[in-house]
């Protein structure tokens, strides 16, 4: 009974832990992008909220809380509300598989650096991420505004389309690892990570991955030039909010996938494994950002061609070599 | 087709080191309130009445800016001293309704009424906005020093005789040009 | 009645409520999403019963893509709900017969095999690598039949597109 209590207390703390580092790192990556677009544009981005603008996070946070939670006439009420609640859980939810750290052995029990390591984890992944489709589709369809409407559609195609092309260009990693857990593919890499072994694999992932999360030059469903704001165009104070918060955990979540599939996950010199696996996050995430402050975003027939005549291709011809190699 | 990827990868890779090279610049932003930006001479923010270069008021409730002005924000109320000279008894700016357009500074003949630089003009209460003959009336000659209205009309106000004021050409009597 | 149990009785009554109801609601997107709910459910019932395999693919293939997909296309096309019931009486008597012979026929079939549940419930889980193993090695023929179902099915829908588009470019050449 002790145990039993014992691990439901470890389990807890794991996912207390896990998710104040992902809100707070969301939080802190906001203010990281403006202030990076900022410099990538020869301006400074926000300083006035505290010393280089460090409270600007907690200045937005209290906006968005206190700002009106308006509903459209004509909206569908209950899944206008419900939306960004599916955005942002699903997000939040994938981090349940991604390892932090090895084994630790505290008093001779052995602890996993994992909230859950289901043998189906790289699936869970995939379909939580399908899951939070939902969220954008419904809240566009929702809101009763055309622009909302069409963010949706065009963020409910392009999902399902890079979905493909981000499942399948993982596929050879599986192969090399012989597992779906991730807490396997990150032991897999012991020797080398698989960036190195599978280069395109990579390339393809991560394009992808940027589409996955609606970024620049990925960003149809917003594309503020066109849509005003998109599928969260009618949304107003924190449920805006957690449409925000639910993009920036998701790119956080990719770039944890990048670093477990790829980079080796929480391996690296000196430094201890979970402060190795926020670097690679961050690093990963660091790179999303000059992509969005170099590259244009791409016209609705462009995307459409990238993810069927490019990616998925690209990443199909990546698995009969790599099944060849494995067989042989 | 190799060339197209190449061209692809080489483009792609020139627009990451331009942005990538931003990183290492110094931002060009000019922060506002710490420096502030010497403005050009005929920036148009708050309107003020200036004075001729013997410290008398300018203005002569001519109404020209009044009737000009798109948002009919000046108002004002002629009137005239024991020498002639005509004055404003009152004039009022309303600056919650003014566009800054600068139609009464070229409207105006006597170059009273004149922009400045100053843009930050803002006040809590709106009908602090509205500005009466004291608020506007400066001691200076604004954009124009030398400029007196009084010096060049051929209205005997005290400074010149009839016919003697600059560029002015004596009477005529018209019954002795008759052909 | 175990835990398990519990969590089964709870997770089929929440599927067969939210199945009921995707079926009744006028409103397209309503009852799409209530379908979701039920394979969600569903995929819940595939992890309790030790198929954690089955239960992600069912999450990822029909929740996460098929039911997007008819969401999608309910969105674009944006159904008004039609007034009144639609359906007449005999139509819900067909069903209803149907349904009867259904539910005889599945009572027939517990009642001779017996419901096999219990044990199987409890600790029994197959490990994705076992999944592919037993599929791959049994029932190979079925899956390459399914597959080349698909592929026929693909190049078909190619087929219709392609000649759509070439009679549509073909019509713009001649003006």
């Amino acid at each position: 009974m002790w145990i039993w209590l014992l691990g439901y207390l470890v389990l807890m703390a794991k996912i207390t832990a896990v998710l104040t580092a992902v809100m707070v790192l969301a939080a802190y990556l906001v203010l990281v992008e403006r202030k990076l677009l900022g410099r990538f544009q020869v301006r400074y981005g926000p300083n006035r909220a505290g010393i280089y603008g460090i409270l600007q996070p907690v200045a937005d946070g209290i906006k968005l809380l206190l700002k009106e939670d308006l509903v459209p006439e004509g909206a569908d009420r209950a899944i206008f509300l419900a939306a960004p609640a599916v955005v942002a859980t699903t997000a939040l939810m994938m981090f349940a598989v991604v390892p932090f750290g090895p084994r630790l052995t505290i008093g001779g029990r052995e602890i996993p650096m994992v909230i859950t390591d289901i043998n189906v984890g790289l699936l869970y992944v995939f379909a939580l991420s399908s899951l939070g489709v939902y969220g954008v589709a419904l809240g566009g369809w929702a809101s009763n505004s055309k622009y909302a409407l069409l963010g949706g559609i065009r963020g409910a195609a392009q999902m399902i389309s890079y979905e493909l092309a981000l499942g399948l260009s993982i596929v050879p990693v599986v192969m090399l690892a012989g597992s779906f857990s991730l807490v396997d593919i990150v032991n897999a890499q012991a020797g080398l990570p698989f960036i190195l072994v599978q280069p395109l694999a990579f390339g393809v992932f991560l394009i992808s991955a940027m589409a996955e999360t609606k970024r620049i030059p990925f960003d149809l469903p917003e594309a503020e030039t066109e849509l005003g704001a998109g599928y969260h165009t009618e949304y107003s104070g924190m449920r805006f909010g957690l449409f925000f918060l639910g993009e920036y955990v998701h790119m956080q979540v990719m770039g944890a996938l990048v670093a477990v599939f790829f980079l080796g996950g929480w391996r690296g010199p000196v430094l201890p494994p979970p402060v190795w696996l926020l670097v690679k996050i961050v690093f990963v995430v660091l790179f999303m950002i000059w992509v969005r402050a170099t590259l244009p975003r791409l016209r609705y027939d462009q995307l459409m061609n990238l993810g069927w005549k490019v990616l998925i291709p690209l990443a199909l011809v990546n698995i009969l070599i790599t099944g060849a190699f494995v067989a042989a | 087709m190799i060339r197209a990827v190449i061209d692809i990868i080489v483009s792609i890779a020139a627009g990451f080191y331009t942005t990538g090279r931003h990183l290492f610049v110094r931002p060009v932003t000019e922060s506002y309130p710490e420096y502030k930006r010497p403005l050009p001479a005929r920036s148009r923010a708050r309107i003020i009445l200036t004075r001729d270069p013997e410290g008398r008021e300018r203005c002569v409730a001519c109404y020209l800016c009044s009737g000009v002005c798109p948002v009919n924000c000046i108002s004002m109320q002629a009137a005239e001293d024991s020498q002639g000279r005509r004055y404003a008894a009152w004039f009022r700016i309303n600056f919650g309704r003014c566009i800054y357009c600068g139609l009464c500074e070229q409207a105006c003949p006597t170059s009273a009424i004149q922009l400045t630089p100053d843009f930050e003009h803002i006040r809590r209460d709106i009908l602090d906005m509205v500005f009466e003959k004291q608020d506007l009336l400066v001691d200076l000659c604004g954009k124009d020093p030398d400029y007196d209205f009084y010096q060049h009309a051929g209205v005997v106000v005290g400074l010149a005789g009839k016919g003697d004021h600059i560029s002015e050409n004596p009477p005529v009597n018209t019954r002795t040009n008759m052909p | 009645m175990s835990v398990y149990s519990i969590f089964f009785y709870l997770i089929a009554a929440v599927m067969i409520l939210s199945t009921a109801l995707a079926v009744t609601r006028k409103n397209m997107v309503h009852a799409v999403l209530f379908l979701v709910i039920s394979f969600l459910a569903s995929a819940l019932l595939f992890f309790l019963l030790g198929a954690p395999l089955l239960g992600i693919l069912e999450v990822v293939i029909y929740a996460g893509a098929i039911m997007v997909l008819f969401l999608f296309v309910v969105m674009m096309i944006r159904i008004r709900a039609p007034e009144g019931s639609g359906f007449l009486l005999w139509h819900y008597m067909g069903a209803g017969g149907l349904s009867a012979v259904y539910v005889a026929a599945c009572l027939l079939l517990i009642r001779h095999a017996g419901p096999g549940t219990g044990a199987a419930m409890a600790a029994a889980v197959a490990a994705p690598a076992d999944f592919g193993q037993y599929l791959f090695e049994r029932h190979w023929l079925g899956i390459e039949i399914v597959s080349l179902l698909l592929l026929v099915a693909l190049i078909g829908v190619l087929h219709l597109g392609l000649s759509r588009a070439g009679r549509r470019s073909g019509k713009g050449g001649a003006h």
